[in-house]
């Protein structure tokens, strides 16, 4: 795999902690077409290293587009310019020799930034700790087939289930809201018979925490579904939405 | 060093049963003067959280990661098996037991896999109770697949996100504690060593990841559900982050780390693409259902696949295991790639082979072959660029999983008191070849199943006290710490760290890899000894110590795999037979079949950590009391 490398202009933002001011820093790079656009600041972290500087802060695990860890926003749009795919799945064979790259950290209120690409999510995880549970014990579970369940059902719950929780939603939407992410979780266990003991309860807590956590409001743009790196429909909140409205009009407040 | 198995008494299908009602229990009022620390969120460690959550202990649980969804497991693709039998087609517990003892090329403790079999149904349940959406039939109940060369269909699923669906599952269990105060969550910190007070495991230190802070936390047990670790190779499936450190340094302080040297080679994965290559990234082992695996019969010839004549192609699976083919089990396989691209029959030469649809799309249509590959052909064009319906994927064997970890005894206790060790990052069950979909069963086994009742009948017979964390050992390992760290920021060398662990990759994946032998490992170990020196004193590791610094994190975690590599060389150099996936040259039949010896090497080597580069080996024999020894054979 010898294809010839591209060269590319990058301007990275840099930094220091959350409470210094950033700035784009501008490198030049020449990567193979083949590696991803993680695998080219790795490499540019080395040659960073090795001039004895700073490396580029950046986060990803799994790069497999799985775990939801990497978020960048290139040339404006979260996850870069190609449609559901995460940050580690692009590969430079999408960018044209000589391009220049806009290389930032997913931008929010409730996501500051940390250093330089990296941000701060933990409003998501107090989103999930409100509400996004079944509850119920270890042990407690009757046989798994006991209740059948429609795999229309199954799978339109799964469809909700697969977000990864990257906040891609949450930088693409003007608002800054975080209601794709909620209306994901909610859905997948309003579509689902073990969910509904608590379901009005759940949608309530979840908001709640949503709202707390400094996300904005939803003003239907649906901007979050198109960056969306595994495509979650726009359907989930308007399932909460309902949900939620039943639950404040049959007054079973939290 | 003793090493005691804690195997109990009885048939082999009651001693689980029999322990579990001989086990101390501890008082539900007096739980929660339990403390227990739980290192990692994948399935082994969330599972364990939330179960002794709602146990009533205390629990405190810790991750590097900025959220505990994001561990590894996430990213398991194929399923997770269970002996329940739904498909009625002679599936039992027995039969999971047996196929996995023996699948392990007969290397496993026979008790330990037997209750995993047992558990495994209680698994499903239990997460389908959280509403982990398993793939289902029309009428409403569970979908079934075969998978790794099973003979029956025992693997539930959830599209290709298996992994993440449990993982999402367990981590809504662990919330709901969070939110009820019995497990508190710390985020982005460390392990970076092992607390003992009195021979007994009784806390940890931890970096914090962000402000570089190391502070220690205590508790009455210590439980390590850390990963296995595929990235000492430095190109593996693993996730970017993985690492050894936390079973590391816990050997160091004394846990034995038994069988380093079984690690899995995937068959099925991309191949590396150029020097800037990260990771890797595997393709789900159900396409050699249907794929063809060849290479062009004469070396040097370079012409595109579609130019290459049938007669001109070596189909070498087929040829070589006419009843088997293309489905032989992973060592196989991935070890018969390896000697064909040796020979200098690979893509071009270099280290690929093809994995062709055309026979495939020929009969059923390319239709159908979309209906059962569509994902996974699109996640392969995404990356390579190329599409597999039309010219054959190109494929090439890497690390993929590490059956050695952390000793443990029945109780998935270590050999120290108080530390357990579950999942991945112990030995426990899966001998020297792990099958598929086994090892997201076995991390929720030990998660929800096991390890909650084994760390009780430690409480409740042992009632280890709680200890101050202002204790001097405490404060020592906090100096150790800080200590290293500056050692690492001092060097100021001129080579990276990823330049370093690259080296160490490419010794071990030619040496320590698909196929070893004496000359090679003793050469390998004399490589690595110095390349360890050339780390500690020409390793370049900038910024600050009390900062975000991830170039300083894989430093560490670098530092640990140049110790760790050569303990695999110096285990695979002992093990002299060839088993599962360790496969000495010197012990193969004529036409290159493995060859154990059950006569010397029927133990699970056990190394106890002595200073730099020493270790003593200490057995614990292997008896065979219900599972007959036999030889593989897949011809
Ligand atoms: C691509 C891929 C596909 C797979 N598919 C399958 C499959 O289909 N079926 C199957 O059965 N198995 C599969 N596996 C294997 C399986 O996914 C893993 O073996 C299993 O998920 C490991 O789980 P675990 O809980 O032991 O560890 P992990 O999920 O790796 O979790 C480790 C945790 O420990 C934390 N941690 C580690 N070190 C420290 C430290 N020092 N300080 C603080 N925290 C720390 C991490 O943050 C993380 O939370 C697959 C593996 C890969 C790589």
């Amino acid at each position: 795999m010898s294809e010839k490398n591209i060269n590319l202009k990058l301007h990275i933002w840099r930094q220091e902690s959350p409470s210094a001011k950033g700035s784009f820093e501008e490198f030049k790079v020449s990567v193979s077409p083949h590696a991803s656009i993680l695998e080219m600041l790795d490499d540019l972290n080395n040659r960073l290293e090795k001039e004895g500087k700073i490396p580029i802060s950046f986060e990803s695990d799994c790069r497999e587009g799985i775990c939801g860890t990497c978020g960048l926003v290139v040339n404006g749009h979260p996850h870069g310019p190609l449609p559901k795919t995460a940050t580690c799945q692009l590969h430079m064979r999408n960018f044209k020799d000589g391009e220049t790259l806009y290389i930032e950290p997913f931008r929010a209120k409730a996501f500051p930034v940390m250093k330089d690409l990296i941000v701060d999510r933990v409003g998501f995880e107090k989103i999930q700790q409100a509400g996004g549970y079944v509850s119920f014990n270890t042990g407690s579970a009757p046989d798994a087939n006991a209740i059948p369940i429609a795999k229309e059902m199954a799978d339109l719950a799964l469809d909700a289930a697969e977000c990864i929780g990257c906040g891609a939603c949450v930088a693409a939407c003007k608002n800054a809201s975080a209601m794709l992410f909620v209306g994901a979780k909610v859905s997948q266990f309003a579509l689902l018979p073990q969910g509904q003991p608590e379901r009005y309860e759940r949608v309530q807590f979840m908001v709640a925490a949503m709202d707390e956590a400094g996300f904005g409001s939803c003003t239907n743009t649906y901007a979050c579904e198109a960056e969306c790196p595994k495509g979650i429909s726009v359907k989930n909140i308007a399932r909460m939405n309902r949900d939620y409205i039943v639950a404040k009009v049959a007054k079973r407040t939290a | 060093m003793k090493l005691n198995m804690n195997i109990p008494e009885g048939h082999i299908s009651e001693k689980w049963t029999n322990h579990k009602f001989n086990m101390k229990l501890v008082n539900p009022a007096n739980k929660r003067k339990f403390d227990v620390i739980v290192v990692g969120t994948g399935l082994a460690g969330a599972a364990a959280a939330a179960t002794l959550g709602e146990l009533g202990y205390k629990v405190k649980a810790f991750t590097y990661h900025d959220s505990s969804r994001r561990a590894h497991s996430i990213a398991a693709q194929g399923g997770i098996n269970a002996a329940k039998n739904y498909q009625n087609d002679g599936d039992s517990i027995y039969r999971l037991f047996y196929d996995t003892v023996k699948g392990g090329d007969f290397r496993s403790r026979e008790a330990n896999v037997h209750r995993l079999a047992e558990v495994s149904n209680n698994i499903i349940d239990q997460c389908v109770a959280q509403g982990v959406p398993f793939a289902r039939e029309y009428g409403g109940t569970l979908a079934n697949r075969s998978f790794g060369g099973a003979q029956v269909s025992r693997t539930f699923y959830a599209r290709g996100e298996t992994g993440q669906q449990l993982l999402l599952g367990a981590y809504s269990s662990f919330n709901r504690q969070v939110k009820l105060g019995n497990v508190q969550v710390y985020h982005r910190k460390e392990m970076l060593d092992l607390v003992l007070a009195d021979g007994r495991a009784v806390g940890i230190t931890v970096r914090d990841l962000v402000d570089g802070k190391v502070e220690s936390f205590s508790a009455q047990a210590v439980i390590l559900a850390t990963g296995g670790y595929s990235n000492v190779f430095f190109l593996s499936t693993s996730a970017m982050n993985c690492n050894a450190t936390a079973i590391w340094r816990a050997h160091k302080k004394g846990a034995a780390f038994a069988n380093p040297c079984y690690t899995q080679i995937h068959p099925t994965c991309l191949p590396v693409h150029g020097e800037g290559q990260s990771k890797l990234v595997l393709m789900s082992e159900s396409l050699r259902n249907d794929g063809r695996i060849w290479v062009p019969a004469k070396p040097g010839d370079h012409r595109p696949p579609g130019e290459i004549p049938e007669d001109e192609r070596d189909y070498y699976l087929e040829r070589r295991y006419p009843s088997f083919g293309n489905l032989a089990p992973r060592d196989i396989s991935s070890r018969s790639a390896k000697y064909v691209c040796d020979e200098g029959k690979g893509v071009n030469g270099g280290k690929a082979v093809y994995l062709d649809f055309a026979d495939a799309i020929n009969r059923i249509g390319e239709d159908a072959v979309r209906d059962k590959y569509g994902n996974l052909f699109e996640m392969y064009e995404n990356i390579t660029g190329e599409n597999p319906y039309k010219v054959p994927m190109k494929i090439y064997p890497a690390p993929h999983y590490t059956m050695g970890g952390l000793w443990v005894d029945y109780n998935l206790m270590s050999n120290i008191p108080g530390l357990f060790v579950t999942g991945e990052a112990n030995f426990s069950d899966h001998g020297a070849n792990r099958l598929g979909a086994s090892a997201l069963m076995q991390g929720l086994a030990d998660g929800y199943f096991i390890v909650p009742y084994t760390i009780g009948n430690y409480f409740g017979s042992e009632k280890p006290e709680k200890v101050d964390v202002n204790r001097p050992e405490f404060k020592e390992a906090e100096q150790n710490v800080k200590d290293g760290t500056n050692k690492l920021l001092s060097i100021n060398g001129s080579q990276t760290v990823d330049e370093i662990h690259k080296k160490l990759g490419h010794l071990l994946i030619d040496k320590v890899g698909m196929s070893r032998d004496e000359a090679g490992l003793k050469q390998v170990i004399e490589d690595i000894r110095k390349l360890r020196d050339e780390f500690w004193s020409d390793v370049k590791v900038t910024g600050k110590a009390e900062d975000l610094n991830q170039n300083l994190e894989r430093a560490g975690r670098v530092a640990d795999f140049l110790e760790l590599g050569e303990l695999m060389a110096v285990d695979s150099l002992k093990r002299d037979e060839s088993c599962g996936a360790h496969f000495r040259e010197e012990h193969q039949t004529p036409d290159g079949e493995a060859i154990r010896n059950d006569e010397d090497f029927s133990y699970v080597a056990a190394w106890e950590y002595v200073e730099p580069g020493k270790w003593n080996l200490h057995k614990e024999d292997l008896k065979f009391e219900f599972v007959e020894l036999a030889t593989r054979s897949y011809k």
